[in-house]
């Protein structure tokens, strides 16, 4: 940001200015009063325009982002039925004691913790180890990239279902090779830590590719030097990674966490349809149900719309917790480095 | 999603070779990949690709084969056949449609209102310009679950439950692409090119049409291509108020082939098939591009 543009650019004297008829003929007063106008119009362009430019986003995000965010706030202090969304009855915060003695509500809390750790970790760390093979000269490298980006092409409907047949307890292809290699098979929907797993592999299949090609871009900016000087001081190549690639990549690492911890906080279709019941209890104990799914549950198929108001606020409350923990310990790394 | 492109830039390693270090102890990009290097990325692409060819073959089976040890290795003769009644079933054609529909208006408007909005953060000067960027920033970090029962609430009220105004309206709202777009043009776009547009007397919207968006162009189509897929893939919202018979987008669609009473294996997944292909195909043909966009995604913190 070095100049302002909205005082240095009034059209000068004898500039060719498209919009201006070229004739010099006119009276004085009059060509003045022109120019008066002129920049009458060019201030309030100035003044106004870049309102102008940012209104359509703001406007958007009131009517289909603020709003609904508070007024889900609001909803969740009332009884709402989904077959009447629009009659509330105050309750006050009864939505939030009958949420917070419910067992299934910490239940999902406890599964969407677990499987965010479960789905995210792995995915992070095999996305930045996969970043770095592809930083090396390689053949065909162009193609290991498209293909590692199908996942990410692939719907979260799609891949589930896929996942389903593979994870089959009876007939899916992975006890299958389990068995090949003398291990039991494993009952991927039933059991706790089996369907929880299961469920976040579909969640690291579809994102690792994509976090790696990040974790890439971010490597190839390195500046080829700090390796070189690095090396000349003596450091092998694992020092290498771990004392000029990794702290170059820390913003972009803290970024990748912020969003994986954003999307696992929201974790739905997967569970959803990973559910061999077709419900959305996330598995006949409950095994597997994310808070995201829970909201769903208790607003479309128990039908209490104020309910799932009040845990869609807690799960703002839990998120914005987070936001200010990720702020912390930033600033420490940075006041750190 | 914070990634923003820089405009691309030849690495330094590329434009000097320097002789002075044994090759072997250096690591990052000049270095050659080994054996080891090319077994995990074999691995790796097996893994990705794996479940797609899976589907595929699946789908090529029927129902009975698939509830059988060991299972299916290779494709069957049931494909097309399969893939016709998962494409009625489903009301795939409609579908396409639809989602095609949203999905381009949503594409569309996103990266125009953005590219405006944050040509506006990232170049012009007017008052609340930090505060108003900073809520931006901030609408990124809230989840779009959050809103989804008063949005449901607007829906029943207007009567657009099926109707795909339902599903565009709130897929518009895009502070990721006012980012994107600012961290852009902040790098791309020199002031010297609108104070010369200005000095030729060119209004704000006139820098905008014959500046702005030439300039901004390769990252418009790499935002574009992000909200493509996105909305394409777009699960929760539209699952809540469009139905499969009604006016199903593809992922509608598809889940409610998954969650129907009467489940075929392979008709699910030759739903799942036709619902991947479209964009498999577009990654297939443009797959380079699309690479290289998300990696000028690079990421800033």
């Amino acid at each position: 940001m070095a100049t302002r543009h909205d005082t240095a650019a009034l059209p000068s004297k004898g500039g060719a200015a498209p919009g201006r008829p070229p004739g010099g003929s006119a009276p004085m007063n009059k060509e003045q009063r022109r120019r008066a106008k002129l920049s009458r119009r060019w201030q309030r362009d100035m003044r106004w325009s870049p309102y102008a430019f940012v209104a359509p986003f703001f406007l958007l995000f009131l009517a289909f982002g603020l709003f609904p965010l508070i007024y889900t706030g609001w909803a969740s202090l009332h009884q709402v039925e989904l077959t009447a969304p629009t009659d509330m009855n105050w309750v006050g915060l009864k939505n939030y004691t009958r949420i917070f003695d419910d067992d299934f509500f910490w239940n999902a809390a406890k599964n969407t913790l677990t499987i965010g750790i479960i789905s995210t970790v792995p995915q992070l760390l095999m996305a930045m180890g996969i970043a770095h093979i592809l930083n090396y000269k390689l053949r065909a490298s162009t193609f290991y990239r498209v293909a590692m980006l199908a996942p990410y092409a692939t719907s979260i409907a799609a891949a589930s279902l896929v996942f389903v047949l593979l994870f089959g307890r009876d007939y899916g292809m992975i006890n299958w090779a389990l068995d090949f290699v003398g291990i039991d098979p494993v009952d991927w929907q039933g059991d706790k830590w089996p369907s929880q797993f299961a469920v976040s592999s579909i969640i690291i299949w579809r994102w690792t590719g994509y976090n790696a090609l990040i974790y890439l871009a971010a490597m190839q900016a390195i500046p080829q030097d700090l390796y070189e000087s690095a090396a000349l001081d003596g450091a092998n190549r694992w020092q290498q990674f771990i004392h000029v690639t990794l702290p170059a990549l820390r913003p972009t690492i803290l970024f990748t966490v912020v969003v994986s911890t954003i999307g696992a906080s929201q974790v739905f279709g997967e569970p959803l349809l990973f559910d061999a019941n077709k419900g959305a209890s996330g598995g006949a104990e409950h095994q597997f149900q994310t808070l995201g799914l829970y909201l769903y549950e208790q607003g479309w198929v128990n039908q209490h719309l104020g309910r799932a108001s009040a845990i869609a606020w807690t799960m703002f409350a839990i998120l914005i917790v987070i936001g200010i923990i990720n702020q912390l310990i930033s600033r420490r790394l940075r006041a750190s480095s | 999603m914070t990634t923003t492109v820089t405009p691309p830039e030849t690495s330094p390693a590329q434009q000097q070779k320097r002789p002075r270090l044994p090759k072997s102890a250096r690591a990052g990009g000049t270095l050659h990949g080994g054996p080891i290097a090319y077994v995990i990325l074999i691995v790796f692409t097996i893994v990705s690709l794996f479940p797609l060819i899976w589907t595929a073959i699946a789908a090529s089976r029927d129902n009975q084969r698939l509830a059988e040890n060991p299972p299916p290795f290779w494709f069957g003769s049931n494909l097309f056949k399969n893939l016709e009644i998962a494409w009625k079933d489903a009301n795939l054609g409609e579908a396409f449609l639809n989602t095609t529909i949203v999905s381009g208006i949503s594409a569309a408007t996103i990266v125009v209102l953005s590219t405006i909005a944050g040509f506006a953060f990232a170049k012009l000067r007017f008052k609340g310009r930090n505060a108003l960027m900073l809520i931006v920033i901030g609408t990124m970090m809230v989840p779009p679950q959050l809103s989804v029962i008063p949005l449901y609430m607007m829906v029943a009220k207007l009567d657009w439950t099926d109707q795909l105004q339902a599903v565009i309206f709130p897929s518009l709202v895009s502070a990721f692409g006012v980012f994107f777009m600012r961290q852009y043009l902040l790098q791309a776009l020199p002031d010297e090119v609108i104070e010369a547009a200005r000095v030729d007397g060119a209004s704000s919207w006139r820098v905008v049409w014959h500046v702005v968006f030439p300039a901004a162009r390769p990252a418009m189509a790499v935002l574009g291509m992000l909200t493509f897929v996105q909305t394409w893939n777009d699960f929760l919202w539209p699952f809540l108020v469009l139905t499969q018979t009604g006016n199903p987008t593809v992922q509608v669609a598809v889940a409610g082939l998954g969650r129907g009473y009467t489940p075929d294996q392979s008709l699910i997944m030759a739903g799942a098939l036709l619902g991947t292909l479209p964009l498999l195909l577009v990654f297939a043909i443009f797959g380079k591009q699309i690479v290289g966009g998300i990696m000028q995604g690079a990421v800033k913190g």
